[in-house]
């Protein structure tokens, strides 16, 4: 992804700065993954303790999930082919295919959303029992990255349309695609550990 | 393509990983699905099935989206996420280890004061 190389040979002080950005940006990602760690781990300890109430197998429904999962994985794939159209200069179709990542983006978050009002009516809130507690926190603070990763990206796309695809736009959109890439990841995790461990 | 600083040409992948990356984690997705779906396991095997196809999907998005391993030397994003990965093995492993621990002591005290049930009604109800 970066390249040492490119600090010794290039005259071009973008190229540094690039690569620096780009590689303290991959620093914070692993210090986040940290923080999903933590969750990750709060909810493994806590998934039985349903104080009575009602376990994973009650509450989540696996075609639900299969959805969101897919939606996310497809905007990931399509935010790659942005960033891909990005360095190839074509810039409707880099907006095109970020349009598309952010409805796709919208469109998990919608039914995120859904799934919790829906479980916040049930009476099975986040007061509900120390399960549902940190079943909240975990899907709550990926849901909270991916909406900074909405509002990242309606800014980036009206970087594009006024400032063109300029280097330090390409810096921002290399950072913002590693992002996204990365909530797709700690969503496979949360996909497997909270709903298919959960309903098996 | 394009006459950008060569910094700029490994940061992104080719068209051909995305591809390769995308049909990856669609068939592995529903292959966990449709195993938790159609009960293909029993539930002592089907966690550590589900596990494994985890793990072989993350690799495969750390590796085609995230292009992890594509960098020249002295490989920095590798060494970092190397560092993150043994914390987070740590950290996951010994919370569920104390936890456990400290679970299966509480429930073997709880079982010698059988005349108070009431105790553990909310210790762990299991699947």
């Amino acid at each position: 992804m970066t390249t040492n190389t490119a600090l010794h040979t290039s005259d071009d002080h973008h190229d540094d700065r690039s690569d620096k950005t780009i590689f303290g940006f991959w620093v914070y990602l692993m210090t986040d993954c940290i923080l999903f760690a933590t969750l990750f781990a709060a909810y493994a300890v806590l998934h039985n303790n349903t104080y009575g109430g009602p376990s994973a197998k009650d509450l989540f429904s696996p075609p639900f999930a299969l959805a969101e999962t897919l939606i996310l994985l497809t905007s990931s794939f399509t935010c790659g082919l942005a960033l891909q159209a990005a360095y190839a200069g074509q810039k409707n179709k880099t907006l095109l295919l970020f349009g598309i990542t952010f409805l796709l983006g919208i469109s998990f978050l919608t039914l995120e959303l859904k799934e919790f009002t829906h479980l916040v009516h049930e009476g099975s809130s986040w007061q509900r029992s120390a399960f549902l507690s940190s079943f909240f926190t975990l899907v709550g603070s990926h849901g909270l990255h991916i909406t900074s990763g909405l509002v990242w990206m309606t800014v980036m796309i009206g970087h594009i349309i006024f400032r063109g695809l300029t280097l330090s736009t390409l810096r921002r959109l290399t950072c913002l695609s590693l992002f996204w890439h990365f909530l797709d990841v700690v969503w496979v995790l949360i996909f497997t550990i909270v709903y298919l461990m959960g309903v098996k | 393509m394009n006459n950008l600083p060569h910094v700029y040409q490994e940061m992104h992948g080719t068209l051909r990983s995305y591809l390769i990356g995308f049909a990856l984690s669609i068939i592995l997705t529903l292959i966990a699905y449709f195993f938790v779906v159609e009960h293909v396991f029993s539930n002592h095997i089907i966690d550590y099935v589900l596990a494994a196809l985890c793990i072989v999907q993350v690799v495969i998005q750390l590796v085609f989206f995230l292009h992890l391993g594509n960098e020249s030397k002295p490989y920095w994003n590798f060494i970092v996420f190397s560092f993150m990965l043994s914390v987070i093995l740590i950290l996951v492993i010994g919370s569920l280890w104390i936890m456990y621990n400290l679970n299966y002591r509480t429930m073997a005290d709880m079982s010698d004061m059988q005349d108070n049930p009431s105790h553990n009604t909310h210790t762990s109800t299991g699947y």
